[in-house]
This record gives C-alpha cells, sequence and structure tokens, in this order.
C-alpha cells in the first residue's frame, strides 16, 4: 500500500490487465505516447495528460495500439473487437468527443447483446475525460454522463478517488458489457492510499463517504470531494451530513440511495452536468416517487447552469458547483419545511 | 500524587487511529467510578467502543465534550477522589497540558508501530512487532477472515511488558494469498517461520478462533517453540460451527451484507457500523483473497462442520493454558469451553460473542497480563 494519484491508479489498472489478461489491449489518440513520434522518441508523454505511461514499452504495439485521429473508425474497431474476443480499453480523451462516434456506442456496442439474443458480448471499455475546472472551454469541458445513462445497455462509471478508480476500472475491463469510465481530468493529481495488488470494487453499489443524521448530499465524481468538504464544515456547526457517491451511474445504487434519505428526511444532489435531464432530476425522481413521505424539506440540487462551459476563469468558477454552494444548500433545507404537521 | 488524580485520555484503539471523537460521555461529573467502569463512548473511523476507566474514583472533571474530535492521548476528564480540591484538580489539567506540549516525540514511536511486510519462507507476511521488556515475546495469531487489526485494542497494552507480534495469517489482509493446501498445518508452520525469522525461539501464543487452532497445531508440531497457550474461542475442540456465518464473511460483496456477516461475530451488534464492514471488504477485494479464504475454508470446515480435531493436542498439552469464550458466542458454542480439560484455566464470559478481546476487553486485557505474568514467574 502506498500513495499514488489518480493517473497512476488508472495506470496500474491497466497495467495490472493487461498482465493479468492476454487479450486486454488499449487503443486511442496518442495512447503509445505522443509528441515523441516526430522525435522518434517512443511513448514519451504516455497520452494527453500521462495515464498510460510506460504502457507501449512493457507491452508492445501489438496492445497499445496508436490510432488515427478518427473516433468513429478506432471505437467502431473496438466495439468490433469487444464483440470478437479482445478485450478493448479505447480512450477517447476528451468526452466531448463522443459526437463523433455516437453510433459505433449508441447503436452498435451497447446494442449486441440486446439485438444477438444474448449470444455476443461486448466487453468494451471506453476511457475519457470529463469536466470543468481546467480551463478546457465549452467544446472540451463537458460533463456528459447523463448522456451515456440514458442509453440502456451501457454501464457508466465515474470514480471519485484514486482507490476508487483502479478498483472500479478492474472491474469494468473484467465486466462483459460495454462499459464508459469517466474520468475527471482535474483530479488526475488527487492522492490517497491505493493498494499495490489488483482489487475490484462492484458496480452499482453506493460508497458513504460521511454517515450523518441531518442531511443527505448525493454527489458525483469530482462533487464527492467537494460534499465532502462541505459536510466537514457543517459538521463544525452542528449540522452533521451522510454524503453518498453513487459510484456509477448505471446501474444506479437506489436502494441506498433511497434508505439514506429515510433516515435524514432531506437530500441535497450534487451534479456538475448540465442541469436539464441530468443525474439529479433523475435521483429526485426516485426519491420524490419512492420516498416522498420521508421528506421534511424539497430536494435541493446544486447543479450549473444550462450554458456552455465558459472558458473566461471567474465565469467557470462561477458555473462550477463547489463546497459553499453545497454548503449554502444544505443549510437551506435545514430552514425549509414542506408541510406543516397538522 | 496522595490524591489519587488520574487522566482520562483519547484511547489508541487501532494502529491508523490517531484521534477520536468522543461520542457521549456515560457518567456525569461526580459520580462515582470503579476501575473499569464504562465512562464515555469512543468513536473512530473503524469502531465504536466504551472507553473504561483506568482507575477507581469519582469522575471529577470533564475536560472534553461530547462530539469533540481530539488527537490520541489528549485528556479528556479527571478521576479522583473525594478529597482532592477543584483547585488541585484544575493544578492537575493544567500541568497534563503543559506536559503533553513538551512531549511531541510520539511521531518516531508511532511509526516504529506500523506493520511491515516481511518474507517468510514462500510467504509476504504483514507483521507489526512492537513493544519490549523483560518477558518472552507475544505472538498474536488472528482468526479465519480476520486480520492483525482484531487485536488493536489489546496489542499496545500487552506491549507494555514484553514485545508483542500480530501478523496477517497468508491470505489474509495484506499478506501473500498462496495458502497451500489451507491446512492448519501449513498456517502454523507459516506462524513458525515467522518466529524464526524474527529471531524468537519461544514465545507465548494467542490465538483467536481459527487462530486458536493454529496456535494448537504450532504446540502439537513445533512444541519446543510454545510457552504457554492463550486459546480464544478455539477453533479445532467440537464439531460445530456455523458454516452460513463463515461463507458470508467469505462471499459477502456488498457493504450490508458484511455488516451483517460481521455483526454474527459480536454480541453488541452496534459494534460494527458500515465503515467496518467496508475496510473488510476493502481487503476480501483484493485479488485472491477470497479464493485463499475458500481453500482454508474447504480444508479446515469441510461440509458445514469443523474438521480438525486438536482435542488431544489439548488434553496432552503441559505447559500453561488460559481458555476464553464468550457466553453467546455464535460462530463457535461455547460448549468447547465446557469440555475443556481440568489443567485450562477457562474464563466464560456472559453477554459477550466471538470476539471477547475486542468486546470485553479491559478484563481480557488484565486477565491475559496475569496470565502471562504468573507464567513468567513460575518458568
Amino acid at each position: 500500500m502506498s500513495k499514488k494519484s489518480f493517473r497512476q491508479a488508472i495506470n496500474e489498472a491497466l497495467r495490472q490487465e493487461m498482465r493479468r489478461d492476454p487479450t486486454v489491449v488499449l487503443m486511442g489518440e496518442d495512447v503509445a505516447g505522443g509528441q515523441g513520434g516526430s522525435s522518434g522518441v517512443k511513448d514519451a508523454w504516455g497520452g494527453v495528460l500521462g495515464v498510460t505511461k510506460g504502457l507501449l514499452t512493457e507491452f508492445g504495439e501489438s496492445r497499445v495500439l496508436d490510432t488515427p485521429i478518427s473516433e468513429a473508425s478506432y471505437i467502431g474497431a473496438a466495439a468490433g473487437a469487444a464483440a470478437t474476443g479482445l478485450r478493448p480499453v479505447a480512450e477517447l480523451m476528451f468526452v466531448d468527443f463522443v459526437g463523433c462516434c455516437l453510433d459505433q456506442i449508441m447503436n452498435q456496442a451497447a446494442k449486441f447483446r440486446y439485438m444477438f439474443g444474448g449470444k455476443a458480448r461486448t466487453p468494451l471499455v471506453i476511457r475519457a475525460m470529463y469536466g470543468a475546472g481546467f480551463n478546457a472551454a465549452a467544446q472540451h469541458s463537458q460533463a456528459l454522463y447523463p448522456l451515456f445513462t440514458h442509453i440502456p445497455g451501457l454501464k457508466v462509471v465515474v470514480p471519485s478517488s484514486p482507490y476508487e478508480a483502479k478498483g472500479l476500472l478492474i472491474e469494468a475491463i473484467r465486466d462483459d458489457d460495454p462499459v464508459i469510465f469517466l474520468e475527471n481530468k482535474v483530479m488526475y493529481d488527487d492522492i490517497e492510499e491505493v493498494p499495490d495488488e489488483a482489487y475490484t470494487i462492484p458496480f452499482g453499489e453506493a460508497n458513504l463517504t460521511r454517515e450523518g443524521d441531518d442531511v443527505t448530499i448525493v454527489a458525483i465524481g469530482r462533487m464527492v470531494g467537494m460534499a465532502n468538504e462541505a459536510a466537514d464544515r457543517l459538521a463544525k456547526q452542528g449540522i452533521s451530513c451522510t454524503v453518498l457517491d453513487p459510484r456509477t451511474t448505471f446501474p444506479l445504487d437506489e436502494q441506498t440511495i433511497l434508505e439514506c434519505v429515510e433516515d435524514t428526511g432531506r437530500l441535497v444532489i450534487v451534479d456538475e452536468s448540465s442541469p436539464r435531464c441530468n443525474m439529479a432530476c433523475d435521483i429526485s425522481a426516485l426519491v420524490a416517487e419512492q420516498a416522498f413521505g420521508a421528506l421534511k424539506a424539497p430536494i435541493r440540487r446544486v447543479v450549473p447552469p444550462h450554458t456552455p462551459v465558459p472558458f473566461s476563469t471567474p465565469l467557470e468558477n462561477l458555473y462550477m458547483p463547489n463546497a459553499d454552494k453545497i454548503e449554502a444548500a444544505v443549510k437551506a433545507v435545514m430552514m425549509q419545511k414542506t408541510r406543516e404537521v397538522a | 500524587m496522595t490524591k489519587n488524580l488520574t487522566a482520562l485520555t483519547m484511547p489508541k484503539f487501532g494502529l491508523a487511529m490517531t484521534e477520536g471523537k468522543l461520542a457521549s460521555w456515560t457518567l456525569s461529573p461526580g459520580d462515582a467510578v470503579r476501575e473499569g467502569d464504562e465512562v464515555a463512548d469512543i468513536e473512530t473511523s473503524k469502531i465504536t467502543s466504551g472507553y473504561e476507566s483506568p482507575a477507581s474514583g469519582i469522575l471529577r472533571k470533564q475536560v472534553a465534550q461530547a462530539g469533540e474530535t481530539l488527537p490520541v492521548g489528549a485528556l479528556l476528564g479527571v478521576v479522583a477522589d473525594a478529597e482532592a480540591s477543584d483547585e488541585e484538580i484544575d493544578a492537575f489539567i493544567a500541568s497534563f497540558t503543559a506536559d503533553t506540549a513538551e512531549e511531541g516525540g510520539g511521531e518516531a514511536e508511532a511509526a516504529n508501530a506500523d506493520p511491515r511486510v516481511i518474507t517468510v519462507g514462500e510467504h509476504s507476511l504483514n507483521v507489526r512487532d512492537v513493544g519490549r521488556g523483560a518477558g518472552a515475546p507475544v505472538l498474536l495469531i488472528h482468526g479465519f477472515g480476520g486480520d492483525l487489526s482484531n487485536w488493536m485494542l489489546n496489542q499496545d497494552v500487552l506491549a507494555r511488558h514484553q514485545r508483542v507480534i500480530a501478523f496477517d495469517l497468508p491470505g489474509h489482509g495484506a499478506s501473500s494469498k498462496d495458502v497451500g493446501d489451507g491446512s492448519v498445518t501449513v498456517l502454523a508452520e507459516a506462524a513458525y517461520e515467522l518466529l524464526k525469522a524474527l529471531d524468537i525461539p519461544k514465545a507465548h501464543i494467542l490465538g483467536h478462533s481459527l487462530g486458536g487452532a493454529i496456535a494448537l497445531a504450532l504446540l502439537r508440531d513445533y512444541p519446543d517453540a510454545v510457552l504457554t497457550l492463550t486459546l480464544v474461542a478455539p477453533a479445532g475442540l467440537e464439531r460445530e460451527v456455523n458454516a452460513e456465518s463463515l461463507r458470508e464473511m467469505v462471499e459477502a460483496d456488498r457493504t450490508r451484507d458484511m455488516q451483517k456477516a460481521l455483526q454474527a461475530l459480536v454480541h453488541d451488534k452496534s459494534l460494527v457500523g458500515r465503515r467496518m464492514a467496508d475496510n473488510v471488504l476493502r481487503v476480501r477485494r483484493l485479488d485472491g483473497a477470497r479464493e485463499a479464504l475458500r481453500t482454508i475454508e474447504a480444508a479446515c470446515f469441510a461440509n458445514g462442520q469443523q474438521s480438525i480435531d486438536l482435542r488431544p493436542v489439548l488434553d496432552a498439552a503441559r505447559i500453561p493454558v488460559t481458555l476464553f469464550w464468550g457466553e453467546e458466542d455464535e460462530v463457535l458454542p461455547v460448549a468447547g469451553a465446557k469440555n475443556a480439560p481440568d489443567h485450562v484455566v477457562k474464563h466464560l464470559l456472559p453477554q459477550i460473542g466471538h470476539m471477547p478481546q475486542l468486546e470485553k476487553t479491559v478484563e481480557f486485557n488484565r486477565l491475559v497480563e496475569a496470565f502471562l505474568e504468573k507464567a513468567q514467574v513460575t518458568a
């Protein structure tokens, strides 16, 4: 056990699964290094953010495939390779690029098992970075997990820390269905204790990072850290919060969300994706339908405005949810009452 | 200190524990307290446990308030005789605070107390080796599906008098996952190899549950290495075992299922929280961990019964042996203790489950200390 960054945890998961299973291959733009191509140096960078560093050197060009800049072709190839016996991990770089290959994901990979009557498996992982806070502007900052969660046939993972990332990525690679694995680009240097051995974290089980009595905060991906920070501040003010990290938006651990709301009676949902039809809407609907009687106050959502992500730093800061906004939302639900008891 | 002023301080329950939360005071200022009485509930990320008074007297002052999170060793309150004046108590608190500020050397000691992985034969074993003193060393052997943190409330207390070693058995915790045929013979051999690697010719052996059976196997196979045996709800004496509970301990993959499985180990179910279950699941989810446990399960608990019989070893033992068993044990029935031979000193604990060392810590530690001390003197 030692401290590892989010980046190292993902690299280690890929490396250990590639060692364990020769059918695991990597595909993507610059996964074989990048930048070094013209100078003749291979694996100079390990991808745009260094996540796949060292894998080309260890596993060679037959398993670490540097692809042309054509998402439609290599994501399609990865889906086909998965259906015919490999376990490809394809890297889409920025998740925003899914616009170029949505048919391959939505109509092909996600549908194979169903369309072939269960006779086909598609053990495909698509890794991509998501999220604002990096000054990457409107075309490289979106948090598109609701888009994938909407498509039946996909599993969607949004890890919240290095420990979570390693275990969930190994689980994703061993899973026989297509999995979208989304890495928040602001978190690559986050550090925490991560076991050296391979391990898995099952999909569809939420993790409680704080346990409290007053308010349940459901937070996704990078928002979990912010929710923890808000919860710690609120604890000093006498408000105790449960912080729930769903880990996967599909499958979604409905049971744990409902149990926590039953316990606390108040719900705040923190989601950095655009506010229409996002996870906060979905979880609100779940709780309104199945735990309405437990609610002591209306549900609050801490979400960005419905605009493209701004490039300007002050505007991007204003756009993003943060610990202050979460703290304010929790205080607001503590003050509110839905119904007076007659 | 004629007035018997005693500081109540934040205890250190676990290896990783650096701070704890004073969940609540059980007693109010002015209440009489006897040594061993529970005075407060302390909460850590791993466990909630009663804090038992180290002295008798009157709880004179609560320095810390319920809900406060404080570092290990911080002053919680003061127990003293009725004769001590309020001024004396205030002076005691002031001097305590000053002393603690001066010490600051705790860091280096804490680093020594961290477990480390050492290579022993074919195994890499995660070992926590603490304490020194005149007495012969003590080896702690945890049970099936456990790890060295099962001794987190005992090891440092026993280490005040001698070297005390806790380790993760092969297949458990942070040790390597190869367990051979999974038999107690193989596990006892690993324990013996560990003693050799640490240059310990003879040790007092404490074994809990399956670790108790391993301790008996050590005595059978390496009699010269064993000074005394302390068996805590040991396996290997009867046939009966709660097979379903064992299976859940291995196979549970959801927090709530693991929490339920762990709750079978204790009588007071509130001891096992979600966080504790998450910590056990972290270890279970390591590659090879469940397979190792299944191998041990097949070797030691085949067909829903205990398939190891170490009763003859206990009957023939010519060294001091003591036995602890919770009367409410849901995993290995306490009947195993009732049939133990006469030469064994028995402690049957009412209202306690399968883990007396965690559930009845102060009494357990005191009885073990007394047993070891007597054995040292006699030797």
